[in-house]
């Protein structure tokens, strides 16, 4: 498998480091805020967030973002191939959230399989299928982040589908 | 696309909220959870909560502050709405705060007419009437119930009327409602055609252990963490037990329960475990004990399906050879060894023609088993489930597994134990039950068969589904069907509430071959589909009830909510049916009541719910011997005295049993697997709990699984022109069913795994009825052939068919 970037490896250490404490890991110091420009999305109380342009992604190669606020961690994906849910001239760019919804560990990205792999308890979570939990622990699949690209290929997120791990409000 | 549930917030759980004791009523694991309330409205803030926790910041990875949307719901307490959050319990010694993708749903798998969630479960009693169930009152459902199984009594004696039962903990019965039933059908009455649960008699799984002397519950979850060697034969338990697993075996594996080791067993060299698994399947279990302890730290004995037996006799003759037995203990505790070491001598050449591993192999893993650490033994815990139990000659093949245990001097020490791992939690206490037997101590009604053929006029069936979870399946169901249905056709002849003429016309179809049905749940099994009364049940947390888990953990669930409309507790509606059929010692009011008429009186007196409820969710290990300042007493692990007494000898010394290959046992077998190309697996998934009764309600998990999945070799799916997602018949002579292929490239070829007993696909259509010498059936040794039905259905195209393996 190939490795994507620092960052995805340090969220698994991160999170083998927390299981083998079995004590709580602070997750708000593992990324720098990507957020460039915020405002409330009205109805739903999100705020709708710039996270990147078009762009600026890489197929298969994940960007680092966070939503809806700077402690909860997420990436940005193109996939490479059109799935359901996808935004972007391709319809294959999608967002998650990187904690896994079981106990809050960092998910590592695997590009070769394109899922999400959970160090902590060994979930797999499909991102080509709306983060369906493929098989794990968790009771819920991938929080999914709801984007909307601008004509000028600016991509904001402005929702979420599913409970974030660590917070009983998605907005806190 | 994924199902996700929008949920953005959840209700926070306030200061003074209710708190019960919880134990998941699902796997024998018996994970604690607390279950709090509070009323609808009064929520906590983020500043001012349960926790005393800053809410309106991120929590961090493993935190107790947080709780899925699955864990809540609004449930009724007391007839009014209030919140419930059902989470994992991290001061609970099984499971450390782990929640499962089964227990931790088990807030929105509650009964709820706010959410909507579980509206399948039965609220009222239903009788057979104009042409269909209708509700009706408790006393008119069991008259009903009553004078026809009086009527069939009197006309064909007590074997006239057949029994399914749960006998098992948690959702599955609990120490109340095995007694309610038990007293019911074993002392009340002495009924002999009785079956238990999954199985079409009534018997135990783990025979062979028992004449052995050894109970199969002998160990302690913390053995997993001080052994040296982790044995797993047949058991898949990441995915069936997944916190003694992750909680237990994981630590050992990562090498962080050595402190526990160095404090504990001093004076001998530790490392992290070893793990052996004997399996011809490669499982999730043994890809994460790879990644946990390295793949020179983990053997996967991949052995021709139903070969266990040979395998574990060469380990027997080759440890035996090398000396590497406890000659004290042998000595000191057991007999017949030498016998079944001359008995069952097997050579690593012979056992490897018949497993398909090599020699080195066998060596090697006999090495990791038995061979001493320097001066001193290696402690090694052999744990075993349905892959032995459900597998080819259950009784010899526990013997050859607990000879090897016991020769080791694994049985009753710290790092040791024999045991099963389990399916459901334990609960079983009920009266005597020799007579079932009668004469012929090995072997009870094969039930199922006698329905069958047509015996019996009237079946009480508690909180069974044979038409998911039995063999046979499809030739149960067609019988089945129509002998309920002789039965409909005469009820309909009859002007309703003459109850004289109906039980007349009851009997007239029984007569001629009818069955009159009753079906005891909480939601209406596929067997319900053939039943005349309906009648029903409270579960666990609806009612308070005790179990005991894998390690004989027992606890107190404590009632938290209300049960669906009119449903009550197993043990009341036995009671109910007791006095309607004129028998005394019923009239309980109470749980507690079956509860201390049962258990209480049972086992010297000790246990009460106070005391329980007091030990909270770690609760005592059986059995109870004591309660002293303040506290229930109970025994860590058993046989530590090396005194074993499960076959009921006075002597007191475990029997070594002489259990030689014999090729596949049940009858039918061998020539089905002669005519039929692939090998039909089969077993469970994490999602999934048991038969999906309540899980097929549940979109979390049908979103996962519309169908049950077949996992297959590319290269056998490229032989019958499938791709992922196909639906597949599966069939051979003794039925058919369908799945839904899941390309497997671990898979061996023309080896294939089906999801076991779900509802939109029953494997036990294909499993024939041979069973074993104690009528114990073989789901495992299943061939049949496959066949493409349909392309992908469009439910399935949001389906992920991806490797289910975890990759570093």
């Amino acid at each position: 498998m190939k490795k994507t970037g620092k960052r995805c490896q340090r969220l698994v250490d991160e999170g083998r480091r927390s299981f083998l404490r079995g004590s709580a890991a602070s997750v708000g110091t593992i990324a720098a805020a990507t957020i460039l420009q915020t405002k409330k999305v009205e109805a739903s109380n999100f705020p709708s967030n710039k996270l990147a342009n078009v762009k600026d992604l890489k197929t298969n190669v994940p960007l680092d973002i966070n939503y809806p606020d700077e402690d909860s961690p997420g990436v940005l994906l193109k996939l490479g191939s059109k799935v359901e849910g996808g935004v972007g001239p391709d319809g294959d760019i999608v967002a998650y959230s990187v904690l896994c919804p079981h106990k809050g560990y960092p998910l590592n990205y695997n590009d070769a399989d394109k899922v999400f792999n959970c160090p902590g308890h060994y979930s797999v979570f499909d991102a080509e299928k709306g983060g369906l939990q493929v098989w794990g622990q968790a009771t819920q699949n991938l929080p999914q982040f709801k984007l909307k690209v601008s004509s000028g290929g600016d991509i904001f997120a402005e929702g979420v589908d599913e409970l974030i791990y660590g917070r009983l409000s998605n907005v806190l | 696309m994924a199902y996700k549930r929008n949920i953005n917030k959840l209700p926070i759980i306030p200061k003074g909220a209710k708190k019960h004791n919880v134990v998941c009523n699902y796997c024998i694991v018996g994970c604690g959870y607390h279950a709090y309330t509070w009323n609808v409205g009064a929520d906590g803030t983020t500043t001012n909560n349960i926790f005393g926790e800053n809410l309106s910041v991120q929590q961090g990875a493993d935190s107790d502050a947080w709780y899925s949307p699955s864990m809540w719901n609004i449930v009724k307490q007391n007839g009014k709405d209030v919140n419930i959050v059902i989470k994992p319990d991290k001061n609970c010694v099984v499971n450390s705060g782990l929640g499962s993708p089964r227990g931790a749903r088990q807030g929105e798998l509650n009964y709820s007419q706010s959410t909507s969630t579980q509206l399948q479960r039965l609220t009222d009693p239903l009788v057979y009437r104009y042409g269909q169930l209708q509700p009706t009152s408790w006393d008119d459902a069991i008259g009903l119930v009553a004078d026809v199984t009086k009527a069939v009594i009197d006309d064909q004696g007590e074997d006239g009327l057949f029994v399914s039962a749960f006998d098992h903990g948690g959702a599955g019965g609990g120490y109340e409602n095995t007694w309610g039933t038990g007293k019911l059908y074993l002392e009340s009455m002495k009924i002999k055609n009785i079956r238990i649960h999954n199985r079409p008699a009534y018997n135990s799984e783990v025979h062979g252990t028992r004449d052995m002397g050894v109970g199969e519950l002998n160990y302690c979850y913390e053995d997993t963490e001080l052994a040296d060697t982790i044995v797993s034969v047949g058991a898949n338990s990441l995915e069936t037990q997944t916190n003694v697993y992750l909680n237990h075996w994981v630590p050992n594996m990562r090498g962080t329960s050595m402190d526990k080791k160095k404090k504990q067993l001093p004076g001998e060299d530790h490392a992290p475990a070893r793990m052996i698994f004997v399996d011809p399947r490669r499982t999730v279990t043994i890809n994460s004990a790879e990644a946990e302890a390295g793949k020179e730290n983990v053997m996967h004995l991949a052995i021709n399906s139903g070969t266990d037996l040979a395998l574990f006799n060469a380990w027997m003759t080759y440890i035996d050879s090398k000396g590497w037995v406890d000659k004290d203990f042998i000595k000191a505790s057991t007999m017949d060894y030498d016998k079944m070491v001359k008995g069952n001598k097997t050579s690593l050449s012979e056992a490897a023609k018949i497993t398909g591993l090599t020699t080195k192999q066998i060596q090697q893993s006999a090495e990791w088993i038995a061979k001493p650490k320097g001066n001193k033994r290696r402690r090694t815990c052999f744990v075993y489930e349905k892959g032995l139990i459900w597998g080819n000659d259950n009784y010899r093949t526990n013997c050859s597994l607990t000879n090897v245990a016991a020769a080791t001097g694994n049985i009753g020490r710290p790092g040791g134990g024999c045991c099963r791992m389990g399916g459901h939690q334990e609960g079983y206490f009920r009266p005597a039950d020799g007579f079932i037997w009668e004469g012929n101590p090995a072997k009870p009604p094969y039930v199922d068969k006698l329905l069958i053929e047509g015996k019996g006029g009237v079946h009480h069936v508690w909180a069974c589904d044979h038409y998911k979870t039995t063999l046979n399946a499809h030739e149960f169901k067609r019988v089945y069907k129509k002998r309920t249905d002789i039965v409909k056709d005469a009820m309909n002849e009859v002007p309703h509430g003459d109850r004289k003429a109906l039980v007349k016309a009851i009997m007239g179809a029984i007569k001629k071959g009818g069955l009159f049905s009753v079906d005891v749940d909480i939601i209406k099994a596929d067997i319900a589909e053939a039943a005349h009364v309906i009648l029903p049940a409270a579960t666990s947390g609806e009612m308070n009830l005790t179990s005991m888990n894998g390690e004989r953990r027992m606890r107190l669930t404590e009632r938290y909510m209300d049960p669906p409309g009119q449903a009550l507790p197993d043990c009341i509606i036995a009671s109910k049916l007791g006095e309607a059929m004129g028998f005394s010692g019923y009239g309980w009011k109470t749980e507690e009541d079956a509860f201390m008429d049962g258990y209480h009186n049972g086992t010297g007196k000790i246990v009460t719910y106070d005391r329980l409820r007091a030990m909270g969710n770690n609760g005592v290990q059986e059995p109870v011997i004591d309660y002293k300042d303040g506290k229930l007493v109970g025994v860590k692990r058993l046989y530590a005295d090396g005194k074993f007494d499960r076959h009921g000898k006075d002597h007191k010394k475990l029997i070594f049993k002489e259990s030689k290959w014999r090729g596949l046992q049940a009858p039918g077998k061998e020539a089905q697997k002669k005519k039929f190309k692939y090998l039909i697996n089969n077993g469970r998934a994490n999602h999934v709990w048991q038969n999906a009764y309540l899980d097929r309600k549940n979109q979390f998990v049908t979103d996962r699984w519309p169908y049950p999945f077949i996992e297959m070799n590319p290269s056998d799916m490229k032989n019958i022109g499938v791709s992922e997602g196909d639906l597949v018949e599966v069939f051979n002579d003794d039925g058919s069913t369908q799945a839904m292929v899941y390309p497997t490239p671990t898979a061996k070829k023309k080896e294939t795994f089906m999801l076991f007993a779900y509802p939109t696909g029953v494997v036990g259509n294909v499993v024939n009825d041979g069973v074993n010498e104690v009528i114990i059936p073989n789901y495992k040794q299943t061939w049949a052939n496959i066949r493409k039905l349909a392309n992908k259905p469009s439910g399935v195209n949001h389906v992920s068919f991806k490797s289910k393996e975890y990759k570093i």
